[in-house]
């Protein structure tokens, strides 16, 4: 028990010691890519609207009259620090851009998660039960579909159908307009229950609807996929064949000796889907008009406000890199294998 | 000399015939994807080829060539089978030259993965040693980006320098899709690598340019169809994203379905359908022709899923008999 527990903890140590070299170019990278632009940032966001003066003012404030190097080790300060500077077109510390919008897009993402693992874990289970039968054809069908359809046409035909046609559900934005409440947490949701605002937190659930459920349709894909591969690949497994030997009922032993082992796998490669996830809520919060990291980030970029950008970008590298560490932890811990 | 040349032919035919391979050993639901897939696809690119004689109209005419403006945001109609976008284009021309711009960026986007790739793939996998490392390095830090936001900053800078084309659309989504051609080719050359086989021809002096062109390429190459024919439907979907947001092929250089999605959106508010569901189904439907292809190849061609058909067996009259014939 012990010696188990400490080579948990060996594991946990060097895979994020393995992970650090990854994340400093990681962050070499999006600095590099934010310098490499042509022309000159400050010039380019809010030239013409400003005297020269304060143009040289603002490029001093950012640091960017130093040198590369100065500002690539200010950079990795500031990631350290967990502070971007401010932005160059609103002069808000990023910071502060990262924390508001973050919830709206935590909402979103998570939201849309509990859609995908719902449905699709179920779904890849049906499918790989029976496999090769229609039950198996029309669901890969379904998960190819969901696969193909961008996420922000599947969001559009959502807005067609319940927002204009039926009606049922709002198709934009996080709440009404009129809605406030005192920002806590910055999740809509969690603020509405504490202010106690019951109308507020219902408004907020339906407008969530919809873009979760698109969101998570896209992901929905992807676990069916898995799960049903994994599972046809352990139920070729020779403690399955032993299981059955046993007299063991078919449906346990698909559900409870296939389907655990299946969901392993399904976890590792979970991590590497969180890209996806996060790329399809940019999509997502555009087309749902969300105001989560996503659509700041288009704006920013929009404005050539390159302080912003590689704040936003930095953070979703970093989330990234986190979750997938986590990922693997959690990985070791169900499954004594997966160890260095 | 006559005999090399036997060989070399005999050996070209047989590659030829192992490309065809997946196509005949698929069966059943797969070989419905496959050839389902094969079709669609095959239809795309004839859409996209004979684009100007398909669509009744250019991607950018808002006018009847007598002069006559279109309508704005017309309903499907006998002149519009589409209907009309808010700047009055012909919905149904710019879903047709759509294909095209897809088709030019998707072939070119997973062409230039391909050939930076595979051979810096199986350079890392023979050599390894520090090259190695860093190279392996930056390809899980690019893996763990979110695909479209690196997509999105590449078209950006890029838009800037070489304006916003088929090459810059190609360019930011190839570097997506590099770091994994470069991973899984350089695992399948690790392990090959400490093949007997290679390690008779390097006893046998043969260079390092040889042992990789000759004897690994053809070895690592297997997996590579499945993951280019899915990276291409991926592809696809990455060039509707960042259409969609405003960095894909600018509106004046052709029609682009992602695009048109975006300018959609806003129509969808006032009940007018036809100028996203037309571009969005064209999307799907591509995506789904290559994403069959891809599951197509994947069945037959993965052991760990491949389901052979029984086959009766067939014992030859003579052994060379049976060699000729395949020759």
């Amino acid at each position: 028990m012990a010696r188990s527990g400490g080579s948990l903890r060996t594991y946990a140590l060097s895979r994020i010691a393995l992970t650090l070299p990854m994340v400093l170019i990681l962050l070499t990278m999006v600095f590099l890519l934010m310098r490499v632009a042509p022309g000159d940032p400050v010039q380019s966001a809010v030239g013409g609207r400003l005297p020269p003066d304060q143009i040289a003012q603002i490029r001093a404030d950012a640091g960017l009259d130093e040198s590369l190097v100065v500002q690539y080790f200010e950079y990795l300060g500031q990631v350290a620090t967990l502070d971007f500077g401010e932005t160059i077109t609103d002069n808000r510390p990023v910071s502060d851009v990262i924390i508001d919008s973050g919830g709206a897009t935590l909402t979103l993402t998570l939201a849309a998660l509990l859609v995908a693992v719902g449905l699709g874990l179920p779904l890849g289970l049906l499918a790989g039960r029976y496999r090769d039968t229609a039950i198996d054809g029309s669901l890969r069908i379904f998960g190819i579909l969901t696969y193909a359809a961008p996420v922000f046409f599947v969001g559009l035909l959502a807005q067609l159908l319940f927002g204009s046609i039926l009606g049922w559900l709002p198709t934009t934005g996080e709440a009404d307009p009129i809605t406030f409440v005192d920002e806590v947490t910055h999740i809509l949701l969690i603020d509405s229950l504490i202010a106690g605002d019951t109308a507020a937190f219902q408004d907020a659930l339906l407008h969530l609807v919809l873009p979760a459920a698109t969101l998570g349709l896209l992901v929905t894909g992807v676990f069916l996929r898995l799960t049903r591969v994994n599972l046809m690949q352990a139920l070729q497994g020779d403690y399955i064949e032993a299981a059955r030997a046993r007299g063991i009922g078919e449906r346990s032993v698909v559900v409870r000796h296939a389907f655990r082992n299946a969901l392993v796998p399904v976890i590792t490669v979970f991590g590497l889907q969180v890209a996806l996830l996060l790329s399809g809520a940019v999509l997502t919060e555009l087309t749902f008009d969300w105001p989560g990291l996503g659509s700041e980030l288009i704006a920013y970029l929009n404005e050539r406000d390159y302080i912003a950008v590689q704040g936003i970008i930095t953070v979703f590298a970093l989330v990234v890199v986190v979750i997938s560490i986590l990922i693997d932890l959690v990985n070791a811990m169900i499954d004594p294998r997966v160890r260095y | 000399m006559a005999g090399t040349a036997a060989i070399e032919q005999s050996t070209r035919r047989s590659r030829f015939g192992r490309a065809l391979k997946p196509f005949r050993d698929a069966q059943g639901l797969s070989r419905w994807l496959l050839w389902t897939g094969v079709a669609l696809t095959m239809l795309f690119v004839m859409v996209a080829v004979l684009a100007p004689w398909i669509a009744p109209y250019d991607f950018n005419q808002v006018a009847t060539s007598d002069g006559g403006p279109f309508p704005k945001q017309a309903a499907p109609s006998g002149e519009h089978w589409f209907g009309t976008s808010v700047r009055s284009e012909d919905v149904f021309s710019r879903v047709v030259f759509g294909a095209r711009i897809a088709v030019e960026v998707v072939a070119l986007a997973v062409a230039v993965s391909l050939v930076v790739g595979v051979p810096l793939g199986l350079i890392s996998g023979y050599f390894g040693g520090w090259v190695d490392r860093v190279l392996v390095l930056i390809a899980d830090a690019l893996f763990a980006f979110p695909y479209l936001l690196l997509a999105i900053v590449i078209a950006f800078l890029l838009s800037d320098a070489i304006g916003g084309g088929v090459v810059t659309a190609a360019l930011a989504i190839t570097v997506v899709y590099v770091p994994q051609y470069f991973r899984v080719v350089r695992n399948s050359t690790l392990s090959a690598r400490e093949a007997t086989y290679v390690e008779a021809a390097r006893a046998l002096g043969a260079r390092p340019r040889t042992v990789i062109t000759r004897y690994l390429f053809g070895n690592v190459i297997q997996s590579v169809p499945v993951i280019a024919t899915l990276n291409a439907a991926d592809a696809m979907l990455t060039l509707a994203g960042l259409g969609f947001l405003g960095y894909g092929i600018q509106p004046t250089e052709g029609a682009e379905w992602g695009y048109d999605l975006q300018r959609a959106v806003l129509d969808v508010a006032a009940d007018i359908w036809w100028t996203g569901v037309f571009p969005g189904m064209a999307i799907v439907l591509f995506v789904v022709a290559l994403t069959l292809v891809g599951e197509g190849l994947n069945d037959t061609l993965n052991p760990t899923l491949r389901k052979r058909r029984i086959e009766k067996v067939h014992i030859p009259p003579r052994a060379d008999a049976e060699q000729g014939a395949r020759s």
